[in-house]
Formats: structure tokens, sequence, C-alpha cells
């Protein structure tokens, strides 16, 4: 049995009440493997939460069921009070369900001012193509002044009109980050945004993390190997095991459980 | 119920090939990661080049045998794959469908070039006398082609089966598939075992053409198409892995056209419109209800991220005043073409540069639908073909103005696209090509070949009156040229207006990552209908300008085989782009008709494999070899003109405007001068 947050403070209930992500007995497997086992844990407005485990515990794939790439074979996903159910990946996300991925995913011929821009769009909804055929559907003021504003948040301000195809892996993180970020998410969900980064680019990557939290009240999903970078961007720790979370604890008191310890080390509780 | 087993037995020699076919294309799936759209042309040469050696110049049959299938069909094998295939990133998906339909389009263009003109009959049979029947199963009698088919078949496909299970090679094929680079880590030679595998299924390829040939009695190359995408159906009922039933199911397929034809009236609804599509029909099925095909062609190697990116477009960056000079070129130009065709221009050469211009609209649903979509469809020469004889219909029968009824058409055409966007929402690349190809066969063979509908081969004759109701319409005048030009700068409008607004935003994002796309918020299921309606009503468009121009609306001109020709000439010259898009079909149009008249019929199909040629380098250049060479041509013209210009620009950004590779990456100078 996993150890809940509410033990380090409120109770699980009054957690999971006001939670803008609540995930409840989610369970996923492919064929005969069980990805993820009855897995339950929520994250409050504003909080930052990481979720960690050695390689294979089902992080991304826990991921994945709660923006609906993937459809969990049980449990729920309630997200702002609304249960998520066979809800598509778009509607997760135009509710405030922002996401970075493991995998570089970036749109390769456009530009990152255009990666921001079509984010600000599709957040808002489908384009009318009439409004195209009418040559209406060029950018409001308003949608790039937010724009500027991401690029400049995340230091890509001189990169602004360069295509992605010619950055580097660390840029097209921040890249991804911003693409989230402009749609102004409730909850920003982050897949190993410091895979690539250089210590000090991930230092950086997890203050801006934290800076957003604490200044826009966002709250963030981590999923992260970089344990520092947990340790400095997060304010509580689901630590995840072979399908099952093992540990829900600040970080400090997660590192000091004898079963992550095993877990990432192999040895004897 | 001898009269059940005498139909149902009539279908199976007709099924063997079609179970070669299948087994073939597996082999090459299952060891390669290539699905093999050019099978059936492999197939269709062999049997050419066979029975020009049997029949025309008396070469003895198992000479003959030798020499095409043990010696040529493997050798054109290994040269697909030495020359074509491995260049391609085993992660390209949409480069080997594409290059996979280029071959089929292309190398049968090739041989009346080599050959000439050849009206092929009476194939020898490679094994008994066609002409002894050997035995008689409830009452079929089993002539020695059909014997000598069934008796091969069954060798072949017990030999092959043996290879694949129970061969430390079909071990290695089958590990190939799957990572080339894995299994070389485990120390097999992986391009032999791939070089192996396109010489055993081009043997096939070969056999399954020559023992197909003298069941048929004159050589037609569409048999070979049709044939090879029946094994499509029997191939994906196998989900493209088992090759016991995807034989199984080919010969079912037969075995069942077999049975409907020998029972079902001949005048019945399903035997007009179901027995000529019902490999397609199975096809369709297929792709819709095995769960297997609906991440066909997806790269499952875990290696992938070796291999490199795909190589950015190459795009040219030019400077504001070349960009000036550039468009007032074009202006120019545009302003003496049309001056040219309502004055000077010669009334044959002002006919082509029309049916360029109609063609010009055609193509530009396939920039819309697979070069801003990245939607691969097969079918947008049916899609005009349903606009075209819509309007036509409407006239015939409504009075309706052929313009009017063009819109309706352009409306019918759209819901079709719908229909075939639905039905493949869960299919990605290689299955929806195949899907599309699906739908453009069973238009072909069961609406577009109704005499009610088409009016069989000779087509909808267009009358003046039904353009023309008040007379302002005169298609022996200039009328047909601002038709043209109006319908066209219409599209081009549009199409431009898409590419830079939401939709076309949408659409780029949707190429570089559906998962991200969706990830911020865009409805893919919506924009994929989206694109789909409006390349249909596009294509629905040119088809009835077209019939307009052609002063009738013909099944000919819109058969399946043009809605991968035209695929083939729009990738060449840029499916990316509006231009690419013209000058694909002008270019088209106008080297078709300086063949035609100025060099003997034999080398009426050059303009084809000129296409295909250039079509073969997709991989390299997504963009279009013509786009690349142009944009190249223009860097390097810049870099040479515009010399002092460049060199006043600041540092960084010197690099936009020359041509790639002129000056080290900032991180290289960066590095040099740290």
């Amino acid at each position: 049995m996993a150890e809940h947050a509410g033990t380090q403070g409120p109770g699980p209930t009054l957690v999971e009440d006001r939670a803008i992500l609540s995930v409840r007995g989610v369970s996923k497997s492919f064929g005969g493997v069980l990805a993820v086992s009855d897995v339950t844990f929520s994250v409050a407005p504003g909080e930052s939460v990481g979720l960690v485990g050695p390689n294979g515990a089902g992080k991304t794939t826990l991921f994945n069921c709660v923006c609906g790439q993937l459809r969990p074979d049980g449990g729920t996903v309630v997200f702002d009070g609304r249960d998520l159910g066979r809800m598509p990946t778009f509607k997760r996300a135009r509710l405030g369900i922002g996401r970075t991925y493991q995998r570089i995913e970036v749109f390769s011929e456009l530009t990152v001012r255009e990666h921001l821009l079509v984010a600000e769009r599709s957040h808002l909804g489908d384009g009318r193509f009439w409004k195209d055929l009418l040559n209406l559907s060029a950018p409001k003021p308003e949608e790039r002044a937010r724009v500027e504003e991401v690029l400049e948040l995340v230091n890509l301000t001189d990169k602004a009109d360069t295509p992605v195809a010619a950055l580097g892996l660390g840029m097209c993180r921040l890249v991804e980050l911003a693409r989230a970020l402009v749609g102004e998410p409730k909850l920003l969900m982050a897949d190993e945004p410091s895979s690539g980064l250089d210590t000090h680019e991930s230092r950086e990557l997890g203050e801006v993390l934290r800076a957003l939290q604490r200044e826009r009240g966002m709250a963030v999903l981590l999923v992260e190997h970089d344990l520092g970078m947990v340790g400095q961007c997060v304010d509580r720790t689901v630590v995840m095991d072979l399908g099952e979370v093992i540990a829900d604890a600040p970080f400090e008191q997660v590192m000091a459980d004898p079963r992550v310890r095993h877990a990432y080390l192999g040895t004897k509780v | 119920m001898s009269h059940f087993l005498g139909f149902a037995i009539s279908g199976i020699p007709y099924g063997c090939p079609y179970a070669l076919f299948a087994v073939g294309l597996i082999l090459t799936y299952q060891a390669t990661g290539v699905f093999n759209f050019a099978f059936g042309a492999q197939a269709y040469i062999a049997a050419f080049i066979y029975m020009w050696l049997t029949t025309v110049h008396g070469f003895p049959v198992w000479a003959a045998f030798v020499l095409i299938v043990l010696v040529f069909s493997p050798g054109l094998g290994l040269i697909l794959d030495r020359f074509v295939f491995r260049n391609i990133p085993n992660t390209n998906n949409l480069a080997k469908v594409v290059t996979g339909i280029t071959l089929f389009v292309g190398m049968p263009a090739l041989l009346p070039i080599f050959f000439g003109s050849q009206n092929l009959q009476n194939a020898p049979s490679i094994l008994f006398n066609i002409n002894n029947v050997y035995f008689h199963i409830f009452s079929t009698p089993i002539n020695g082609a059909e014997l000598a088919t069934m008796v091969v078949t069954v060798v072949v496909l017990v030999a092959v089966v043996v290879l694949m299970r129970f061969t430390p090679l079909g071990l290695q094929m089958r590990g190939a598939v799957e990572s080339r680079r894995l299994v070389e880590l485990d120390g097999v030679n992986a391009g032999r075992v791939v070089a192996v595998a396109w010489a055993v299924s081009s043997f096939l390829a070969g056999l399954a053409g020559v023992l197909l040939a003298p069941l048929q009695y004159q050589l037609q190359p569409t048999q070979y198409a049709t044939l090879m995408v029946g094994a499509f159906a029997a191939a994906a009922w196998a989900a493209l892995r088992s090759m016991p039933i995807a034989a199984g199911v080919a010969i079912l397929i037969a075995v069942v056209s077999a049975l409907m034809q020998g029972y079902l009236p001949t005048g019945s609804w399903i035997y007009t419109y179901v027995i000529p599509s019902l490999p397609y029909i199975a096809l369709a099925l297929a792709l819709l209800v095995v769960p297997g095909l609906r991440s066909i062609g997806e790269s499952t190697d875990p290696l992938a991220a070796v291999d490199p990116p795909p190589p950015p477009p190459m795009r040219a960056i030019r400077l504001p005043i070349l960009d000036r000079i550039i468009r007032t070129l074009w202006y120019v130009l545009l302003a003496a073409f049309v001056i040219s065709m309502l004055t000077w221009m010669p009334r044959t050469w002002e006919d082509v540069f029309n049916t360029g211009l109609c063609l010009s609209t055609v193509f530009l649903s396939i920039t819309l639908i697979t070069g801003m979509g990245g939607q691969l469809s097969l079918a947008q020469g049916t899609l005009a073909g349903i606009g075209a004889f819509t309007a036509a219909q409407l006239a015939n029968h409504l009075a309706f103005n052929m313009l009017a009824g063009g819109l309706i058409g352009a409306l019918f055409a759209t819901v079709v696209a719908v229909v075939l966007a639905v039905l493949s929402l869960r299919l990605r690349g290689l299955g929806l090509a195949l899907m599309t190809l699906a739908a453009a066969l069973f238009f072909d063979s069961s609406i577009f070949n109704q005499t009610s509908i088409t009016n069989g081969t000779t087509g909808l004759a267009l009358q003046k009156s039904w353009v023309a109701p008040f007379g302002f319409f005169n298609p022996n005048e200039h009328d047909v040229f601002i038709m043209s030009m109006v319908v066209l700068v219409i599209t081009v409008l549009v199409v431009n207006l898409l590419r830079k607004g939401t939709v076309g935003q949408f659409l780029s994002a949707m190429r570089g990552s559906e998962t991200a796309a969706a990830g911020i918020g865009i409805n893919l299921t919506w924009q994929r209908i989206l694109v789909f309606a409006l390349s249909g009503a596009i294509a629905g468009v040119g088809g009835v300008v077209y019939s307009i121009q052609q002063q009738a609306a013909n099944s000919a001109d819109w058969n399946y085989l043009y809605s991968l020709a035209f695929v083939v000439i729009v990738v060449t010259t840029g499916v990316s782009t509006v231009e690419g898009a013209i000058q694909g079909a002008m270019g088209y149009i106008v080297t078709q008709h300086i063949l035609n008249a100025y060099l003997p019929t034999r080398f009426n199909s050059l303009v084809i494999v000129g296409f295909a040629f250039g079509a073969l380098t997709y991989a390299r250049h997504p963009e279009g070899v013509l786009e690349y060479q142009k944009a190249r041509s223009t860097m390097r013209w810049q870099q040479r003109v515009f010399k002092d210009r460049i060199a006043a620009m600041p540092a960084d950004q010197q690099a936009m405007f020359l041509p790639a590779g002129s000056v080290p990456a900032p991180s290289v100078r960066a590095a040099e001068s740290g």
C-alpha cells in the first residue's frame, strides 16, 4: 500500500477533494505485461509533484493514460473535477493539461515562434477554415504578445524564427516546454525534460519550472531521472516501481525510504 | 453438390497466382519491411519478356524460363534492393510506399521503349501442354496451364514456408525486418539477408507472372496490376505475417468469385457491382477489421533513433531584391502566357496548355492532401472522375448547366472523400494508401465501367448546350482557356490561403508529430476529414473542367493508374508547393504532346519513365527533386550575384542566404574561434 501525501498534512480525502488531478486505481497492461497496476495519487492545484522510478516503472505509460494517448484498462482519471473517461487527447489538452515528451516531439517544419502560435490557436479550439479562406486568420496582437511573453520566459526569443530542425536537443526540449506553456495549462506534465541537457541547463530548467509553478500557480507533474532536479522542483514525490506506487511523500522522506532504495539500488530492505 | 465443387475448383487455378503474389509480398515485407507495390510490375515484366522470347523469337520454353524466372527476376530484385530500397532509411515509411508506387508505374513503361509496341498472345505453359485436358475434377476440365499453375504453386509455397520457418536464413530474414542493426550486432550480414529476400521474392514475382500468362489469351498490364491488388487483400487478411493464411485467402477469393459467377444471374446487382470488386472489397474490409494492419508500415526498429532525421526540405531563402526580381519575372511570364493564349497561340498548343491548366487543378488536390495534409491518397483521379461524371449526368438527364452541375459534382466528390476519410481514420501511411487504392479500384471496376453512368469506353460526349445554354460559352474559342485559368487561379488562392492560415499550420503540426499535435489540442480526426473533403472538392472541380476541356467525360481518363501516375508526377515536381503541382501538370502534358508528335510511338511512355526516375529520389528530396534543384540553383546564383550584399550583413544572417554547407555551422565557428 502506497504511502499517501496526506499522511504528511491534510488527509487523503481532503487532498483529493481539491485536487486538480486525481488518479484512482489506474491499471494498464500490454499483452501479459502489467505496466501500470492500480495506481492512485493526486496533485493539488499549484502543487509540484515528482513522479520517479527506475526504467520500466510505468511512469510514461501512466502519463499517456492521463493525457489520453493510452486508454487505461481500469480506474479513473479526474481532472479539475471532470472524469476524463474516454475523452480524446485534444479535449484534455483544451481543458488545461500541457505536456512535454520523453522522446522529442516537435513539428519539424515550423519555427520556434510558429510552434507557439499553433499551440496558442489550437488551445482555443479548431481553426475555422472559412476564416482562412477569407484571410482572417492572422494571429491577433494579444496572441502574438502571449507568444513573445513565453519565448522570453524560456529564453528562446533570439531563436524565435529558427526552424526547430536546426536546433539541438536541449533547445527542442525548451521549445516543447514553451509550446505546453503557451496554452496556460492548469497542469503541466513534463516527461524527463532534462534528458539530453547538461547539468547547468538542467538546473536552469528546474528553476524555470519552479518559478512557473510559484508565479502562475500552475500544478506540475514531473517525471525525471535527475533526482537533483526533482529535489529542486517538487513539493512531493511519488515513486513507482514495476507499475505500482511504492511511496508518496516529500522528496527527502521518499529518498530515505528503504523500498525506494531497494527499487533503485537493489539493496535488501 | 458436384456443380458447386465444379465451380469452386474452376477458381483454384486463378487463385494460385494470387497466392504466389501474396506470399511474395509477405516475404518481402517480413524480410525487408517494404510493402512492395512494384510486385505486379515485376511479374508483368517477367511475363512480357518470357512471351516475347517464346512467341516472337521462338526461344525454347525451358530456356526462356531459366533466363527470365531464375536469372532475370532475381537479378531485378537485387537491383531494386541495392540501388533503390537500400538507400531509404528503415523508418521513412512514406518514402518506401512512394518508391514502390513509382516503380509500379515506371517499370512497365520502360518495356515499349526497349521492345517496341507488342501484341503478345498465346503464352506457352512452362510444364504441361496447354491444349491438353489432363483430367476432370467434378466435371471441371483441368488443362496443362492450370495444372502447371497448381503444381508449381503448391511446391513453391511449401518451399518458401520451410525456408522462412525452419532455416537459419529464414530466421535471419524475420529478424532483419525488426531491426537490421540488431541482427548485425549478432554477427549476421543483414545486407546479404535482405538481398536474398529481394532475390527470392522477385523470383516469385517472375514465376507468378510466367504462370499467369498462359491463363490469359493476351498479355495486359492491367491484369497484373489488378491481380496484385487482389493479392494485397490476401496478404492483408494474413496481417502480412502468415504465408499459409495469405495463400488460403487468395485462393478463397478466387473460388468465391468463381462460385458467384456460377450461381448468380448475370443481370443482378451483385454480379454487376460486387464480383468485379471482390478483391478490393476484401482489401478494404481487411484494413478495417484486422487489428495488426492499423500500424502496418510503422517501423518497430528499437535502434531507429540511429537513423538521421529526414532531411529538411530544401528551401531557397531569397534576398528581398532577388525576391522582387523573381516575382516580377513570374508576373511578366504569366502576362505573356495569357496574352499569347488569347492572341497568336496555335490552336493545337492552346489545347495542350488548356489540358495542362485543367490537370493542374486536379494536381493541386494532391498538394493539399499529401503535401499539406501528409496523407497519401491514391484516389484523387477517381474523385476527379466522380465530379466529372456527376456533372455530365446532371447535364445529360436533367439539363443542368455543366458548370453549375460541376459544383454538385464537386460536392459529390467531397462526400465520397469524407466517407473515405471516415473509413480510414485509424489508418496511416501504407494502410491509408491501400484503402484509397481499394476505393479507386472499386470505382473503376464497379461504377466507372457501367455504361449507364459513363457510357462505357467511348465516354459521355459533351454537348455544347450543356455548358452554354445561353450561348456565352464557345469551346472552340478562348472560353475554355479563360474558364481553366479562372478555376486554377481560384484554386491556387484557396490552397495558398489554407496553407498560411490556421488549417495549414495545424496540418503542418500534424505532419511533424501527430502525438504532439493532439497534445496541444488539435483535433486530428477533424483535420483529416477536413483535408480529405477539401481535396475531394478540388479534385472534383478539376475533373469537371478537364471534361469540359476534353469535351467528353471518359472513364479512361480517371482510372486508378492515372491516380498513381498523378502522385508520381507531383512528387517529382514538388508535392508541397502550388508551383510543383502546376509545373507537374504542364510538364506532363507538354512533354507528352511533344513525344506523341515528334517521336515514334514506342517512346510515348518516356514521360512517365522520366517522372518516375524523379520520384525515386523522394527519400532524399521529399520537397520534390525539381523544387530541390530550383532552390539550390537560386541559392547558388544568389551567392554569386549578390556576394557583396550578403557580405555586408551581420554574420548570423549570412548563412540564411547562402547554399547549405558554404559557411560553417555556428557551433563549428564558435569551436574554431574558441
